[in-house]
Protein backbone atom coordinates (compact mmCIF):
# COMPACT_ATOMS: atom_id res chain seq x y z
CA UNK A 1 0.00 0.00 0.00
CA UNK A 2 1.46 3.30 -0.60
CA UNK A 3 0.43 6.64 -1.53
CA UNK A 4 -0.23 8.52 -5.06
CA UNK A 5 0.48 11.95 -6.15
CA UNK A 6 -1.71 12.43 -8.42
CA UNK A 7 -0.86 15.27 -10.60
CA UNK A 8 -4.37 16.60 -10.93
CA UNK A 9 -5.80 16.05 -7.20
CA UNK A 10 -2.76 15.65 -4.61
CA UNK A 11 -1.89 12.62 -2.66
CA UNK A 12 -4.41 10.14 -2.48
CA UNK A 13 -4.17 5.95 -1.50
CA UNK A 14 -2.96 3.51 -4.03
CA UNK A 15 -6.56 1.84 -4.41
CA UNK A 16 -8.06 4.60 -5.94
CA UNK A 17 -5.47 4.05 -8.88
CA UNK A 18 -5.11 1.97 -11.84
CA UNK A 19 -1.67 0.81 -12.98
CA UNK A 20 -1.81 0.91 -16.98
CA UNK A 21 1.49 -1.08 -17.53
CA UNK A 22 4.88 0.25 -19.47
CA UNK A 23 5.04 4.15 -20.42
CA UNK A 24 6.61 5.33 -23.44
CA UNK A 25 5.35 2.61 -25.65
CA UNK A 26 4.66 4.53 -28.94
CA UNK A 27 2.15 3.08 -31.27
CA UNK A 28 3.61 2.63 -34.96
CA UNK A 29 3.19 4.78 -37.15
CA UNK A 30 2.87 2.62 -40.09
CA UNK A 31 1.17 -0.71 -38.69
CA UNK A 32 0.38 -1.85 -42.02
CA UNK A 33 4.76 -2.34 -42.79
CA UNK A 34 5.26 -4.10 -39.44
CA UNK A 35 6.80 -7.55 -39.45
CA UNK A 36 5.70 -10.07 -37.15
CA UNK A 37 8.77 -9.29 -35.12
CA UNK A 38 7.76 -6.17 -34.33
CA UNK A 39 4.25 -6.73 -33.73
CA UNK A 40 5.39 -8.94 -31.32
CA UNK A 41 7.60 -6.38 -29.42
CA UNK A 42 5.00 -4.00 -29.82
CA UNK A 43 2.13 -6.10 -28.24
CA UNK A 44 3.76 -7.95 -25.52
CA UNK A 45 7.83 -7.57 -24.88
CA UNK A 46 8.20 -5.87 -21.71
CA UNK A 47 11.01 -4.49 -20.06
CA UNK A 48 9.67 -5.64 -16.43
CA UNK A 49 12.45 -3.95 -14.85
CA UNK A 50 13.68 -4.48 -11.32
CA UNK A 51 14.44 -0.98 -10.18
CA UNK A 52 13.50 2.24 -12.14
CA UNK A 53 10.65 2.13 -13.96
CA UNK A 54 8.22 4.26 -16.21
CA UNK A 55 5.11 3.39 -16.46
CA UNK A 56 1.69 4.32 -16.82
CA UNK A 57 -0.96 4.89 -14.10
CA UNK A 58 -5.16 6.23 -14.09
CA UNK A 59 -6.42 7.73 -11.39
CA UNK A 60 -9.40 5.25 -12.17
CA UNK A 61 -11.44 6.32 -9.02
CA UNK A 62 -11.08 10.01 -8.92
CA UNK A 63 -10.30 12.09 -12.11
CA UNK A 64 -9.95 9.04 -14.31
CA UNK A 65 -7.15 11.11 -15.82
CA UNK A 66 -3.68 9.39 -17.54
CA UNK A 67 -0.70 10.54 -15.83
CA UNK A 68 2.70 8.88 -15.54
CA UNK A 69 4.86 7.92 -12.71
CA UNK A 70 8.76 6.79 -12.21
CA UNK A 71 9.11 4.05 -9.41
CA UNK A 72 11.40 1.61 -7.83
CA UNK A 73 9.62 -1.42 -8.46
CA UNK A 74 12.14 -3.35 -5.81
CA UNK A 75 10.67 -1.73 -2.80
CA UNK A 76 7.37 0.33 -4.43
CA UNK A 77 9.08 3.68 -3.79
CA UNK A 78 7.60 6.65 -5.99
CA UNK A 79 10.61 9.25 -7.64
CA UNK A 80 8.47 10.76 -9.43
CA UNK A 81 5.19 11.86 -11.16
CA UNK A 82 4.77 13.47 -14.60
CA UNK A 83 2.10 14.44 -16.91
CA UNK A 84 1.65 12.22 -20.44
CA UNK A 85 3.29 13.63 -22.95
CA UNK A 86 5.76 15.33 -20.51
CA UNK A 87 9.54 14.45 -20.07
CA UNK A 88 10.80 12.04 -17.45
CA UNK A 89 12.14 14.28 -15.12
CA UNK A 90 14.93 11.60 -13.92
CA UNK A 91 16.78 9.45 -16.52
CA UNK B 1 19.07 -45.05 -3.29
CA UNK B 2 21.65 -45.14 0.17
CA UNK B 3 19.57 -43.80 2.85
CA UNK B 4 16.34 -44.85 1.57
CA UNK B 5 13.71 -44.11 4.28
CA UNK B 6 11.35 -46.48 4.81
CA UNK B 7 9.69 -47.97 8.33
CA UNK B 8 12.95 -50.02 9.06
CA UNK B 9 15.33 -46.30 9.35
CA UNK B 10 12.54 -44.42 10.79
CA UNK B 11 12.55 -47.43 13.31
CA UNK B 12 16.57 -47.50 13.71
CA UNK B 13 16.48 -43.52 14.13
CA UNK B 14 14.40 -43.68 16.87
CA UNK B 15 16.73 -45.53 19.48
CA UNK B 16 19.01 -42.10 18.59
CA UNK B 17 15.85 -39.97 18.89
CA UNK B 18 16.00 -38.97 15.72
CA UNK B 19 19.41 -36.82 15.88
CA UNK B 20 21.33 -38.87 13.49
CA UNK B 21 20.08 -39.05 10.42
CA UNK B 22 21.91 -38.10 7.13
CA UNK B 23 22.16 -34.79 5.24
CA UNK B 24 19.53 -35.19 2.74
CA UNK B 25 21.93 -33.29 -0.02
CA UNK B 26 25.22 -31.82 0.69
CA UNK B 27 26.48 -28.03 0.15
CA UNK B 28 29.58 -28.41 -2.58
CA UNK B 29 31.46 -25.38 -3.83
CA UNK B 30 30.68 -25.12 -7.39
CA UNK B 31 33.03 -26.63 -10.14
CA UNK B 32 35.08 -24.66 -12.83
CA UNK B 33 32.72 -26.25 -15.61
CA UNK B 34 29.23 -28.57 -15.94
CA UNK B 35 27.28 -29.68 -18.52
CA UNK B 36 24.44 -27.79 -17.86
CA UNK B 37 23.50 -25.58 -15.43
CA UNK B 38 19.61 -24.81 -13.93
CA UNK B 39 19.44 -21.16 -12.24
CA UNK B 40 16.88 -20.93 -9.92
CA UNK B 41 16.36 -23.72 -6.96
CA UNK B 42 12.37 -23.96 -6.69
CA UNK B 43 10.70 -27.40 -7.64
CA UNK B 44 10.45 -26.34 -11.36
CA UNK B 45 14.91 -25.78 -11.37
CA UNK B 46 14.97 -29.02 -8.91
CA UNK B 47 12.35 -31.09 -10.72
CA UNK B 48 14.37 -30.34 -14.21
CA UNK B 49 17.55 -30.98 -12.45
CA UNK B 50 16.32 -34.21 -11.18
CA UNK B 51 15.17 -35.74 -14.45
CA UNK B 52 18.26 -34.49 -16.99
CA UNK B 53 19.80 -36.81 -14.40
CA UNK B 54 17.20 -39.60 -13.70
CA UNK B 55 16.04 -39.50 -17.94
CA UNK B 56 18.45 -37.91 -19.85
CA UNK B 57 22.53 -39.36 -18.29
CA UNK B 58 23.16 -35.52 -17.59
CA UNK B 59 25.00 -35.73 -14.51
CA UNK B 60 27.43 -33.30 -14.32
CA UNK B 61 25.16 -30.59 -13.68
CA UNK B 62 24.25 -27.72 -10.94
CA UNK B 63 21.63 -26.02 -9.97
CA UNK B 64 22.22 -22.48 -8.93
CA UNK B 65 20.08 -20.72 -5.92
CA UNK B 66 20.41 -17.17 -4.71
CA UNK B 67 18.71 -17.87 -1.42
CA UNK B 68 18.21 -21.18 0.07
CA UNK B 69 16.03 -23.93 -2.52
CA UNK B 70 12.45 -23.93 -2.04
CA UNK B 71 12.34 -20.15 -0.76
CA UNK B 72 10.55 -18.81 -3.26
CA UNK B 73 7.20 -18.97 -4.71
CA UNK B 74 7.69 -22.77 -4.30
CA UNK B 75 7.43 -21.93 -0.31
CA UNK B 76 4.50 -19.44 -0.91
CA UNK B 77 2.24 -20.58 -3.38
CA UNK B 78 -1.52 -22.05 -1.58
CA UNK B 79 -0.54 -25.72 -3.05
CA UNK B 80 -3.52 -26.44 -5.43
CA UNK B 81 -3.03 -29.11 -7.80
CA UNK B 82 -5.66 -30.03 -10.89
CA UNK B 83 -5.74 -30.47 -14.22
CA UNK B 84 -8.76 -28.95 -15.60
CA UNK B 85 -7.99 -26.26 -18.43
CA UNK B 86 -9.46 -25.68 -21.32
CA UNK B 87 -7.40 -26.03 -24.31
CA UNK B 88 -5.77 -29.37 -25.77
CA UNK B 89 -2.10 -28.05 -25.08
CA UNK B 90 -2.52 -27.01 -21.65
CA UNK B 91 -4.86 -30.16 -21.01
CA UNK B 92 -1.69 -32.43 -21.70
CA UNK B 93 1.08 -30.43 -20.40
CA UNK B 94 -1.10 -30.15 -17.10
CA UNK B 95 -2.39 -33.72 -16.87
CA UNK B 96 1.38 -35.03 -17.42
CA UNK B 97 2.13 -33.41 -14.47
CA UNK B 98 -1.01 -34.18 -12.27
CA UNK B 99 0.01 -38.41 -13.45
CA UNK B 100 3.55 -37.95 -12.02
CA UNK B 101 1.85 -36.35 -9.27
CA UNK B 102 0.12 -39.71 -8.74
CA UNK B 103 3.15 -41.82 -7.71
CA UNK B 104 5.55 -38.88 -7.19
CA UNK B 105 6.24 -39.44 -2.87
CA UNK B 106 7.27 -43.75 -4.41
CA UNK B 107 9.52 -42.44 -7.36
CA UNK B 108 10.77 -40.08 -4.63
CA UNK B 109 11.36 -41.92 -1.59
CA UNK B 110 9.83 -38.99 -0.16
CA UNK B 111 6.52 -38.24 1.25
CA UNK B 112 5.36 -35.12 -0.81
CA UNK B 113 1.97 -35.60 1.08
CA UNK B 114 0.14 -35.39 -2.34
CA UNK B 115 -3.41 -35.61 -1.31
CA UNK B 116 -6.41 -35.95 -4.07
CA UNK B 117 -8.98 -34.27 -2.39
CA UNK B 118 -11.16 -32.78 -5.07
CA UNK B 119 -10.61 -29.23 -6.37
CA UNK B 120 -14.15 -27.32 -7.11
CA UNK B 121 -14.74 -24.12 -8.93
CA UNK B 122 -17.82 -22.21 -8.30
CA UNK B 123 -19.95 -20.50 -10.84
CA UNK B 124 -21.79 -17.58 -9.83
CA UNK B 125 -23.24 -15.98 -12.95
CA UNK B 126 -24.47 -17.46 -16.08
CA UNK B 127 -21.44 -16.58 -17.91
CA UNK B 128 -19.30 -18.14 -15.20
CA UNK B 129 -22.31 -21.40 -15.90
CA UNK B 130 -21.50 -21.48 -19.36
CA UNK B 131 -17.81 -21.00 -19.42
CA UNK B 132 -17.89 -23.78 -16.51
CA UNK B 133 -19.85 -26.96 -18.69
CA UNK B 134 -17.94 -25.69 -21.46
CA UNK B 135 -14.45 -26.38 -19.43
CA UNK B 136 -15.81 -29.81 -18.17
CA UNK B 137 -16.74 -30.89 -21.68
CA UNK B 138 -12.98 -30.06 -23.18
CA UNK B 139 -11.66 -31.46 -20.40
CA UNK B 140 -13.66 -34.64 -21.07
CA UNK B 141 -12.85 -35.40 -24.53
CA UNK B 142 -8.99 -34.87 -22.82
CA UNK B 143 -9.32 -37.53 -20.89
CA UNK B 144 -9.27 -35.29 -17.73
CA UNK B 145 -11.94 -36.36 -14.95
CA UNK B 146 -14.82 -33.53 -14.60
CA UNK B 147 -17.84 -33.17 -13.83
CA UNK B 148 -20.64 -30.07 -13.28
CA UNK B 149 -22.16 -29.78 -10.01
CA UNK B 150 -26.01 -27.85 -9.49
CA UNK B 151 -26.38 -25.58 -6.51
CA UNK B 152 -27.62 -28.82 -4.66
CA UNK B 153 -24.60 -30.86 -5.32
CA UNK B 154 -22.37 -28.13 -4.64
CA UNK B 155 -23.70 -27.73 -1.35
CA UNK B 156 -23.50 -31.43 -0.51
CA UNK B 157 -20.16 -31.52 -1.86
CA UNK B 158 -18.85 -28.79 0.53
CA UNK B 159 -21.78 -28.35 3.02
CA UNK B 160 -20.11 -25.16 4.81
CA UNK B 161 -20.52 -23.11 1.83
CA UNK B 162 -23.00 -20.39 1.61
CA UNK B 163 -25.79 -21.38 -1.04
CA UNK B 164 -28.57 -19.12 -0.17
CA UNK B 165 -30.30 -17.10 -3.17
CA UNK B 166 -29.78 -13.70 -1.69
CA UNK B 167 -26.17 -13.56 -1.01
CA UNK B 168 -24.33 -11.31 -3.48
CA UNK B 169 -23.17 -13.41 -6.12
CA UNK B 170 -24.82 -16.57 -5.63
CA UNK B 171 -23.55 -19.92 -5.96
CA UNK B 172 -25.35 -21.14 -9.47
CA UNK B 173 -23.28 -24.44 -10.17
CA UNK B 174 -19.17 -25.90 -10.18
CA UNK B 175 -17.13 -28.13 -11.84
CA UNK B 176 -15.46 -30.59 -9.56
CA UNK B 177 -12.03 -32.47 -10.73
CA UNK B 178 -11.69 -35.51 -7.56
CA UNK B 179 -8.26 -36.61 -9.16
CA UNK B 180 -7.09 -32.79 -7.91
CA UNK B 181 -5.94 -31.70 -4.40
CA UNK B 182 -2.79 -30.68 -2.82
CA UNK B 183 0.69 -31.54 -1.50
CA UNK B 184 3.46 -30.03 0.63
CA UNK B 185 4.93 -27.22 -1.45
CA UNK B 186 8.25 -27.12 0.64
CA UNK B 187 8.30 -31.58 0.53
CA UNK B 188 8.32 -31.26 -3.26
CA UNK B 189 11.53 -29.01 -3.38
CA UNK B 190 13.35 -31.49 -0.92
CA UNK B 191 12.26 -34.45 -2.47
CA UNK B 192 13.33 -33.65 -5.87
CA UNK B 193 16.74 -32.10 -4.16
CA UNK B 194 17.37 -35.08 -2.08
CA UNK B 195 17.18 -36.94 -5.47
CA UNK B 196 19.51 -35.09 -7.63
CA UNK B 197 21.94 -34.69 -5.44
CA UNK B 198 22.08 -38.66 -4.85
CA UNK B 199 22.54 -38.66 -9.30
CA UNK B 200 25.31 -36.46 -8.36
CA UNK B 201 24.02 -33.11 -9.13
CA UNK B 202 25.24 -30.05 -7.57
CA UNK B 203 22.90 -28.09 -5.23
CA UNK B 204 24.42 -24.36 -4.94
CA UNK B 205 22.72 -22.17 -2.38
CA UNK B 206 23.05 -18.97 -1.49
CA UNK B 207 24.34 -18.57 -5.10
CA UNK B 208 23.06 -15.29 -7.25
CA UNK B 209 23.55 -14.90 -10.56
CA UNK B 210 25.22 -11.75 -11.80
CA UNK B 211 25.84 -12.14 -15.43
CA UNK B 212 25.11 -14.99 -18.36
CA UNK B 213 28.21 -14.30 -20.73
CA UNK B 214 27.41 -15.19 -24.56
CA UNK B 215 30.24 -15.70 -27.13
CA UNK B 216 28.52 -14.37 -30.48
CA UNK B 217 24.86 -16.42 -30.53
CA UNK B 218 26.06 -19.47 -27.68
CA UNK B 219 26.11 -18.78 -24.14
CA UNK B 220 29.53 -19.93 -22.69
CA UNK B 221 29.06 -19.64 -18.82
CA UNK B 222 27.77 -17.65 -15.85
CA UNK B 223 29.39 -14.82 -12.73
CA UNK B 224 27.81 -15.75 -9.57
CA UNK B 225 28.61 -14.75 -6.44
CA UNK B 226 30.59 -17.83 -5.74
CA UNK B 227 32.60 -16.91 -8.85
CA UNK B 228 32.50 -17.87 -12.85
CA UNK B 229 31.30 -21.13 -13.75
CA UNK B 230 31.70 -22.59 -17.25
CA UNK B 231 28.98 -23.76 -19.16
CA UNK B 232 27.34 -24.19 -22.59
CA UNK B 233 23.35 -25.19 -21.53
CA UNK B 234 21.46 -23.04 -19.58
CA UNK B 235 18.07 -23.24 -18.04
CA UNK B 236 16.32 -20.61 -16.03
CA UNK B 237 13.69 -20.99 -13.86
CA UNK B 238 13.44 -18.21 -12.35
CA UNK B 239 9.47 -17.51 -11.89
CA UNK B 240 9.36 -13.44 -11.15
CA UNK B 241 13.39 -12.61 -11.37
CA UNK B 242 13.36 -14.14 -15.24
CA UNK B 243 12.91 -10.92 -17.37
CA UNK B 244 15.87 -9.54 -14.92
CA UNK B 245 17.71 -13.11 -16.29
CA UNK B 246 16.67 -12.24 -19.70
CA UNK B 247 17.99 -8.92 -19.41
CA UNK B 248 21.40 -10.49 -18.47
CA UNK B 249 21.34 -12.30 -21.86
CA UNK B 250 20.05 -9.62 -23.96
CA UNK B 251 17.00 -10.72 -24.46
CA UNK B 252 13.53 -9.54 -23.84
CA UNK B 253 10.49 -11.55 -22.45
CA UNK B 254 6.87 -10.99 -23.02
CA UNK B 255 6.43 -11.10 -19.24
CA UNK B 256 5.02 -8.94 -16.24
CA UNK B 257 5.54 -9.81 -12.54
CA UNK B 258 3.23 -9.41 -9.75
CA UNK B 259 2.76 -9.73 -6.73
CA UNK B 260 0.49 -12.53 -5.28
CA UNK B 261 -0.41 -12.70 -1.45
CA UNK B 262 -1.81 -15.55 0.41
CA UNK B 263 -2.89 -16.04 4.02
CA UNK B 264 -3.30 -18.51 6.55
CA UNK B 265 -5.15 -18.27 9.57
CA UNK B 266 -5.14 -19.84 13.29
CA UNK B 267 -5.07 -23.73 13.03
CA UNK B 268 -8.62 -25.59 13.53
CA UNK B 269 -9.98 -28.58 13.80
CA UNK B 270 -10.88 -30.72 10.46
CA UNK B 271 -13.87 -27.84 8.79
CA UNK B 272 -13.12 -27.97 5.17
CA UNK B 273 -11.73 -31.44 3.23
CA UNK B 274 -11.32 -30.42 -0.43
CA UNK B 275 -10.57 -27.12 -2.43
CA UNK B 276 -12.95 -24.83 -3.38
CA UNK B 277 -11.91 -21.95 -5.99
CA UNK B 278 -13.97 -19.00 -7.27
CA UNK B 279 -13.04 -17.21 -10.16
CA UNK B 280 -15.50 -14.77 -10.25
CA UNK B 281 -15.62 -13.45 -6.63
CA UNK B 282 -11.53 -14.18 -6.13
CA UNK B 283 -11.91 -16.33 -3.08
CA UNK B 284 -9.98 -20.20 -2.81
CA UNK B 285 -9.95 -21.96 0.49
CA UNK B 286 -8.29 -25.22 1.17
CA UNK B 287 -7.08 -26.80 4.93
CA UNK B 288 -3.83 -27.62 5.59
CA UNK B 289 -2.60 -30.76 7.70
CA UNK B 290 -1.88 -28.67 10.40
CA UNK B 291 -5.69 -26.57 10.30
CA UNK B 292 -4.84 -23.81 9.05
CA UNK B 293 -7.02 -22.26 6.39
CA UNK B 294 -5.31 -21.31 3.05
CA UNK B 295 -6.33 -18.53 1.57
CA UNK B 296 -5.24 -17.50 -1.88
CA UNK B 297 -5.87 -13.55 -3.02
CA UNK B 298 -5.72 -12.01 -6.51
CA UNK B 299 -2.46 -10.24 -7.81
CA UNK B 300 -1.84 -5.98 -7.87
CA UNK B 301 -2.17 -4.58 -11.09
CA UNK B 302 1.43 -2.76 -11.09
CA UNK B 303 4.95 -4.34 -11.74
CA UNK B 304 6.84 -5.21 -7.67
CA UNK B 305 9.40 -7.01 -6.88
CA UNK B 306 8.56 -6.42 -3.46
CA UNK B 307 7.14 -9.21 -2.11
CA UNK B 308 4.37 -6.99 -0.92
CA UNK B 309 1.31 -6.93 -2.38
CA UNK B 310 -1.60 -4.34 -1.11
CA UNK B 311 -3.87 -4.47 1.28
CA UNK B 312 -7.01 -4.05 -0.79
CA UNK B 313 -6.59 -6.88 -2.13
CA UNK B 314 -6.25 -9.07 0.95
CA UNK B 315 -9.79 -7.20 2.14
CA UNK B 316 -11.72 -8.02 -1.40
CA UNK B 317 -10.82 -12.03 -0.74
CA UNK B 318 -11.42 -11.88 2.70
CA UNK B 319 -14.94 -10.25 2.08
CA UNK B 320 -15.38 -12.58 -0.79
CA UNK B 321 -14.62 -15.87 1.90
CA UNK B 322 -17.07 -14.05 4.37
CA UNK B 323 -19.93 -14.25 2.07
CA UNK B 324 -19.40 -17.70 1.19
CA UNK B 325 -18.45 -19.37 4.22
CA UNK B 326 -20.35 -17.08 6.99
CA UNK B 327 -18.48 -19.80 9.70
CA UNK B 328 -15.37 -17.91 9.21
CA UNK B 329 -16.18 -14.71 10.45
CA UNK B 330 -14.57 -15.07 13.53
CA UNK B 331 -11.02 -17.03 12.55
CA UNK B 332 -8.28 -14.94 13.04
CA UNK B 333 -5.62 -14.92 10.13
CA UNK B 334 -1.89 -15.76 11.23
CA UNK B 335 0.26 -15.05 8.51
CA UNK B 336 -0.07 -12.83 5.19
CA UNK B 337 2.97 -13.02 2.30
CA UNK B 338 3.58 -12.29 -1.14
CA UNK B 339 5.51 -13.55 -4.08
CA UNK B 340 6.57 -12.64 -7.42
CA UNK B 341 4.76 -13.93 -10.13
CA UNK B 342 5.25 -13.55 -13.44
CA UNK B 343 2.46 -13.88 -16.13
CA UNK B 344 2.44 -13.82 -19.59
CA UNK B 345 -0.32 -12.17 -21.79
CA UNK B 346 -1.94 -15.39 -22.37
CA UNK B 347 -2.21 -16.77 -18.90
CA UNK B 348 0.38 -19.81 -20.32
CA UNK B 349 3.83 -20.70 -19.64
CA UNK B 350 6.78 -20.48 -21.63
CA UNK B 351 8.69 -24.37 -21.63
CA UNK B 352 10.90 -23.00 -24.91
CA UNK B 353 14.88 -22.79 -26.71
CA UNK B 354 15.67 -19.07 -27.31
CA UNK B 355 17.01 -17.55 -30.21
CA UNK B 356 20.63 -17.82 -28.22
CA UNK B 357 22.03 -21.48 -28.45
CA UNK B 358 22.15 -23.20 -25.27
CA UNK B 359 19.94 -21.12 -23.01
CA UNK B 360 16.51 -21.97 -22.07
CA UNK B 361 14.01 -20.26 -20.50
CA UNK B 362 11.21 -22.09 -17.94
CA UNK B 363 9.07 -19.43 -16.99
CA UNK B 364 5.19 -17.49 -17.19
CA UNK B 365 4.16 -19.96 -15.38
CA UNK B 366 2.02 -16.61 -13.90
CA UNK B 367 -0.38 -17.55 -10.65
CA UNK B 368 -0.72 -21.59 -11.18
CA UNK B 369 3.28 -23.12 -11.36
CA UNK B 370 3.08 -25.32 -8.83
CA UNK B 371 0.65 -27.74 -9.90
CA UNK B 372 2.83 -28.57 -12.68
CA UNK B 373 6.16 -28.93 -10.95
CA UNK B 374 6.95 -32.26 -12.12
CA UNK B 375 5.69 -32.27 -15.51
CA UNK B 376 7.50 -28.82 -16.29
CA UNK B 377 10.97 -30.48 -14.78
CA UNK B 378 10.24 -33.49 -16.81
CA UNK B 379 9.44 -31.63 -20.42
CA UNK B 380 12.33 -28.60 -19.69
CA UNK B 381 14.92 -31.30 -19.23
CA UNK B 382 13.75 -32.89 -22.62
CA UNK B 383 14.33 -29.57 -23.77
CA UNK B 384 17.32 -29.09 -22.92
CA UNK B 385 18.92 -32.61 -23.22
CA UNK B 386 17.81 -33.12 -26.80
CA UNK B 387 18.09 -29.48 -27.76
CA UNK B 388 14.42 -29.31 -28.80
CA UNK B 389 10.75 -29.70 -27.05
CA UNK B 390 8.80 -32.78 -26.15
CA UNK B 391 5.46 -32.77 -28.01
CA UNK B 392 3.74 -31.96 -24.98
CA UNK B 393 5.41 -28.82 -24.79
CA UNK B 394 5.56 -27.66 -28.48
CA UNK B 395 2.92 -25.56 -28.40
CA UNK B 396 4.38 -23.36 -24.98
CA UNK B 397 7.12 -22.18 -27.23
CA UNK B 398 8.50 -18.43 -27.20
CA UNK B 399 7.73 -17.84 -30.84
CA UNK B 400 3.94 -18.16 -30.37
CA UNK B 401 3.97 -14.19 -29.11
CA UNK B 402 5.42 -13.75 -32.56
CA UNK B 403 3.23 -16.17 -34.76
CA UNK B 404 0.25 -15.45 -33.01
CA UNK B 405 -0.59 -19.06 -32.18
CA UNK B 406 -1.64 -18.14 -27.93
CA UNK B 407 -2.44 -20.46 -25.51
CA UNK B 408 -5.15 -18.33 -23.56
CA UNK B 409 -5.72 -19.55 -20.34
CA UNK B 410 -6.97 -16.89 -18.62
CA UNK B 411 -10.80 -18.67 -17.84
CA UNK B 412 -8.94 -21.65 -16.67
CA UNK B 413 -6.01 -19.98 -14.64
CA UNK B 414 -8.62 -18.95 -11.74
CA UNK B 415 -6.93 -15.99 -10.46
CA UNK B 416 -7.62 -13.36 -12.26
CA UNK B 417 -5.08 -10.29 -13.63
Amino acid sequence: MFVINCPFCGEREHSEFKAGGEAHIVRPKQPTELSDDEWAEYLFMRKNIKGIQFERWNHAHGCRKWFNMVRDTSNDEIKAVYKMGEKPPIK
Amino acid sequence: MKNKYSIFSLIKNAFSYHENWGKAWKDPAPKKEYDAVIIGGGGHGLATAYYLAKKHNMKNIAVVEKGWIGGGNTGRNTTIIRSNYLWDASAGLYDHALKIWEGLSQELNYNVMFSQRGVMNLAHNLQDVRDLKRRTHANRLNGIDAVYLNTQEVKKFCPIINTSPDIRYPVLGGTLQRRAGTARHDAVAWGYARGADEMGVDIIQNCEVKAIKRNGNNVEGIETTKGYIKTNKIGVVAAGHSSVLANMAGLKLPLESKPLQALVSEPVKPIIDTVVMSNAVHAYVSQSDKGELVIGAGTDDYVSYSQKGSHDIVEGTLNAILELYPIFSRMRMLRQWGGIVDICPDASPIISKTSVEGLYFNCGWGTGGFKATPGSGDLFAHTIANDEPHKLNAAFNINRFVSGDLVDEHGAAAVAH
